[in-house]
């Protein structure tokens, strides 16, 4: 039973990083209906920009307030790695619309292939680890054998999600943005005729989307302490698995995705195989999109004929 | 499935549910039973009931959103209907359920082609290769499933150049011998109109169903068009169902007219009954039926649509 | 279709760039090179690299920074200058002939570029001999003539599946993989030899392909594509874990090399060169190799082009153009996807074998997904559907970076370190997007019909 407990709370920390990255590809789908395949390596891109910022403040700047440390990395990602999502939609996937079905997916995996070599580049091809900025663990309960434990890195990861998925939430229900969104996920021309700026609309949600992976970026750095070029694909797939079996285009669905997705691969490795845990998370992948594609949340989508 | 003679065929189409639909076409090969169709809680259409006669052409008219579109649907297996039966009767009294089978056989098996609002044609491939496609089921038993045909036996290359021959023929009918070899995606609308109802015939269908086939044609377009639906009736004695808006068209070719409204079937008869039906004009006006008359009066029509 | 939306669309854009002034064109430049800037803080101004200690040491490089910036400066404002006028005088040019016959321009040179090709690749073996003294001498430029010709015939099994029916496969890899593994475990286990395994692996590459696809190609395009790179993977990390089976990571080894048909390339009695009457060179067996990977490439695109010309054929690409058409034509969409899939995971599997074959070693490090992106970016560099186009692709995306890294100048410029391979999947990711930007039917974009009816009357 602590086991349990133990593993639930680490599934739930892995899962809420999975949510973060999911949410970016739910609105990407809703509103062009496309899979911004190259979303796990932003992912991965902004993580790297955590390191170096969190770099150059510890040991040039020589800040030592975690928490200050912590919300300028988090910020400087979050702005730094929206301006590549705005970057990457401009570039790469706003030239394509009206061009064929699978123009777009093939133009994201070119995007993918391109980032995470252009990190393999700029940053060289091996690990690099961070030292663990906080390592305060709470006991939560304790026996002779046992003991589980929140660590405020997850307690971090935990209330940051959280609380922007609170302001996100907010964002997209109750603010124009998010009206002209959700209005140009129903329909895109209809929405330009009513006056609403699609091509703006996109961008925005291209760097709301990047936002979020920065978000989950400097939470993985945080909380693995260790990045690479190379972490942007399997993370990425996960995310893409998650916002899939949360129902793709569903916000909620995304996070209850990531969260499902991140307790599975956990219980999984705990009590099943650990090196099978990326074929668990595939697997769920091929499932669901066979048996349920609209997902737990998703609306089933109606041929058009 | 059935091997009855023609005349018993008739007098014993003994499921017939007794009061779904008193009269119609005696010999119908198509019969449309308490067709629902829902989408969550929307019901696009409505336990709706009619015939299509052997042999003519059968208007499917309505105002928009009447659910005439998701009729075809349902007909041509793109859509499971949620309720009702939609029976298929061949010439040698074979049977079938449409709505029952997947949805590509109910061309391959049960004859059933059609055409679309939106025109689908294969842009990249030429008017030719659009309409070899068309006979992949003959081209594919000649082929043995390709077999024959990576070795290019003789077999299949007769086989090939009989659908050639049949392609040449329609595409001659339609008039575009000169760009046989273009794709088919830069013809001018009208003619790509008419090649996807080539490329339906060459299926050999016995019911072609035309997603509003007159849509965006012009005059001359719309005269040719009614040329050659009557061509598809009285040559190859296949039967046609049609969605259209253009009256012109309705009117002058349909033997039957079948109206709906609301995902509802108001009216069912010949060209001059329907012109005639007071609830046929209130649904194209707007109105209830007791204003029709008014409304009539007001823009100066008298009881028939022109 | 296309041509209307071009014209709708040049129209506008015609005139816009002809009132775009030289300062505007700068400062858009100078926007260009601001953003390029943002993007490169701070990835590319500092390096992080593990230090004497534990932790990280930075390195500042804003000279690389200011490089790039000024780079795209210089490119963009290149790009307003030069090639505004080229496609403005292009543009017009289309404007005036919107539906003349412009395909002869562009089969020309494919007729030409074909035999070719074909005519090198044919001689490679002796041109690379005569070219560099010996047989022995020439063994790197035939090596390489066996590593492009895999990349091809990958590229040309795929073009089935992503060319012809649409279909895109992103674990094309996979079955790859199973190519190579099955005649790696007959052949080490069961001691059945290449001939034998050589159909048995593309066999169940094809039955792989079968057993993947029935139950997904029903899904939609871009579901399909995610569903096979999560099988690619199963396949990889299955591969990896499943050790008794397949030697984990660390992969079999001491496959048994070809025979020529049964006679061993070896040196004494009974080999390949005594029963010849030839001298015994180890460059027999490559050449060997080199001569079967060309033929199964040829047979891979010589079946292509007939089942272009076969209902089949013809409906994989009717299915790529509109499948709820295809479903309305009485064509069972899913059977005749799963052909398409079928035959293309065959021709990978053959390809696979070959692979191991030729190495002798055979691991689940060569079938990552990267592997599976690199043959989609030569089919879709190639222009989806083109045969020509994909051997072209195949060419310039291995053979290119392989030949650069030879070249003795570009060390000098770029410094000692420089390896033009480091930057081949950069280029590939950047050739894609392009690609799908500027020309997503490809470079050699033509499609030639698989049918004519003016050619029969004539």
């Amino acid at each position: 039973m602590e086991f349990f407990a133990q593993q639930f709370i680490n599934g739930l920390t892995l899962g809420s990083i999975y949510g973060l990255i999911a949410l970016g590809y739910t609105m990407v789908f809703g509103i062009i209906g496309m899979v911004n395949f190259a979303h796990g390596d932003v992912f991965m891109l902004s993580s790297f920009i955590a390191l170096i910022f969190f770099l150059i403040l510890t040991t040039w700047l020589g800040l030592t307030s975690v928490a200050l440390v912590f919300l300028i990395v988090l910020i400087l990602a979050m702005v730094l790695t929206a301006l590549w999502g705005w970057a990457i939609e401009r570039v790469a996937y706003r030239p394509l619309r009206g061009s064929f079905r699978l123009a777009p997916l093939i133009s994201a995996i070119g995007v993918s292939i391109f980032l995470s070599n252009f990190v393999q580049v700029v940053q060289g091809a091996r690990n690099k680890p961070v030292p663990p900025l906080v390592r305060d663990v709470i006991v939560l309960y304790q026996n002779e054998q046992y003991t589980v434990t929140l660590s405020y890195k997850q307690a971090i990861i935990m209330t940051t999600t959280a609380l922007l998925l609170a302001g996100f939430w907010y964002l997209v229900q109750r603010t124009p943005f998010g009206r002209a969104q959700r209005a140009c996920e129903q329909d895109r021309r209809m929405a330009a005729l009513l006056g609403i700026n699609v091509d703006r609309t996109i961008s925005l949600t291209f760097v709301l989307g990047a936002a979020l992976a920065a978000v989950a970026g400097t939470l993985y750095l945080l909380y693995y302490g260790v990045v690479s070029f190379s972490d942007g694909f399997v993370p990425g797939v996960k995310a893409f698995t998650a916002a899939v079996l949360g129902g793709i285009g569903s916000l909620p669905g995304a996070v209850l995705g990531g969260l499902i997705i991140g307790l599975i691969e956990t219980f999984w490795s705990a009590y099943f195989s650990i090196e099978y845990k990326d074929v668990a998370a595939f697997l769920i992948l091929i499932v669901v999109l066979i048996f349920k594609p609209s997902g737990i949340l998703g609306r089933p989508e109606v041929e058009k004929v | 499935m059935t091997q009855a003679s023609g005349i018993t065929r008739l007098a014993t189409l003994r499921d017939e549910p007794p009061a779904a639909m008193p009269g119609g076409p005696a010999d119908p090969i198509l019969v449309v039973d308490h067709l629902t169709m829902r989408f969550g809680g929307l019901t696009a259409v409505g336990d709706v009931s009619f015939k299509v006669g052997r042999g003519d052409i059968t208007a499917l008219i309505g105002p928009n959103g009447a659910g005439k579109t998701t009729v075809f649907n349902c007909i041509t297996g793109f859509y499971k209907p949620t309720e009702g039966m939609i029976r298929l009767r061949q010439q040698g009294g074979e049977t079938y359920l449409l709505e029952r089978l997947p949805g590509h056989d109910v061309n391959r098996l049960a004859r059933v082609a059609r055409t679309f609002q939106n025109i689908r044609l294969f842009p990249q491939m030429t008017v030719l290769e659009n309409l070899l496609v068309a006979m992949h089921k003959p081209l594919m038993q000649a082929s043995a499933f390709s077999l024959a045909g990576i070795l290019g036996l003789p077999g299949y290359r007769r086989a090939q150049g009989e659908a050639i021959a049949k392609a040449a023929a329609w595409i001659e009918r339609i008039g575009l011998t000169h760009r046989a070899d273009e794709p088919a995606g830069d013809l001018p609308y009208g003619d790509q109109r008419r090649l996807e109802i080539a490329r339906a015939m060459c299926t050999d269908p016995v019911l072609l169903c035309l997603d509003e086939p007159a849509a965006g044609l012009n005059p001359r377009e719309s005269a040719d068009l009614n040329t050659l639906l009557r061509l598809i009736r009285d040559e190859f004695g296949t039967s046609v169902l049609l969605i259209e808006h253009d009256m012109s068209v309705v009117m002058q070719i349909s033997d039957r007219i079948v109206v709906l409204d609301y995902g509802i079937k108001i009216a069912d008869g010949t060209p001059d009954e329907i012109r005639n039906d007071t609830r046929v004009i209130a649904a194209y006006l707007g109105v209830d039926d007791e204003e029709v008359a008014d409304v009539e009066a007001e823009v100066g029509l008298t009881g028939a649509q022109a | 279709m296309a041509q209307g939306s071009t014209i709708g669309r040049v129209a506008p854009t015609v005139a816009a760039r002809r009132t775009s002034a030289l300062p505007e064109m700068v400062k858009d430049a100078a926007l260009f090179a601001l953003v390029t800037l943002g993007l490169a803080i701070p990835v590319v101004a500092y390096r992080t690299d593990l230090g004497q200690g534990t932790g990280l040491e930075l390195t500042g490089r804003w000279g690389l920074v200011a490089g790039l910036c000024a780079a795209v400066f210089v490119l963009r404002l290149a790009q307003r200058l030069v090639l505004g006028e080229v496609s403005r005088r292009r543009d017009i040019r289309t404007l005036a002939e919107a539906d003349s016959k412009a395909p002869a321009r562009l089969a020309r040179p494919g007729r030409i570029i074909g035999p070719l090709t074909l005519g090198i690749a044919l001689t490679l073996p002796l041109l690379a001999a005569f070219g560099s003294g010996s047989l022995s001498e020439g063994r790197y430029w035939i090596d390489l003539g066996i590593l492009i010709l895999t990349y091809v015939m990958l590229g040309w099994g795929l073009n089935i599946v992503v060319g012809l029916a649409g279909l895109l496969d992103l674990g094309y890899v996979a079955f790859y993989a199973v190519g190579a593994y099955s005649y790696a475990l007959l052949s080490t286990v069961f001691g059945l030899s290449f001939w034998i395994c050589l159909p048995l692996a593309g066999l169940f590459a094809a039955a792989f392909g079968v057993l993947l696809g029935f139950p997904v190609l029903r899904l939609r395009g871009d579901y399909l594509a995610i569903v096979t790179l999560a099988f690619g993977e199963i396949i990889r990390l299955v591969l990896i874990n499943w050790v008794d089976f397949s030697g984990g990571s660390a992969g079999l080894s001491s496959i048994p090399r070809a025979s020529f048909f049964g006679i061993p390339f070896t040196a004494g009695e009974g080999g390949f060169a005594s029963t010849f009457g030839l001298t015994f060179n180890p460059m027999h067996r490559v050449v060997f190799l080199y001569y079967l990977i060309l033929v199964l490439a040829l047979i891979t695109n010589l079946v292509t082009l007939r089942m272009r010309r076969l209902p089949l054929g013809r409906a994989w690409e009717a299915l790529r153009e509109d499948e709820i058409a295809c479903r309305s034509l009485g064509i069972d969409t899913t059977m005749t996807k799963l052909t398409a899939f079928a035959l293309g995971a065959m021709f990978a599997g053959f390809a696979g074998s070959f692979f191991a074959v030729r190495q002798g070693f055979v691991s689940p490090e060569s079938f990552n997904f990267l592997e599976s992106a690199i043959i989609l970016a030569i089919v879709v560099l190639g222009g989806m559907g083109s045969q020509l186009g994909v051997a072209v692709a195949a060419i310039a995306m291995v053979g290119a970076p392989e030949l650069l890294r030879n070249l003795g100048f570009l060390k000098a410029v770029f410094g000692e370190g420089f390896d033009p391979n480091e930057y081949r999947l950069l280029l590939f990711g950047l050739a894609m997007v392009a690609m799908m930007v500027w020309r997503p039917r490809g470079l050699i974009s033509e499609r030639t019909p698989s049918v004519r009816l003016g050619a029969r009357a004539r």
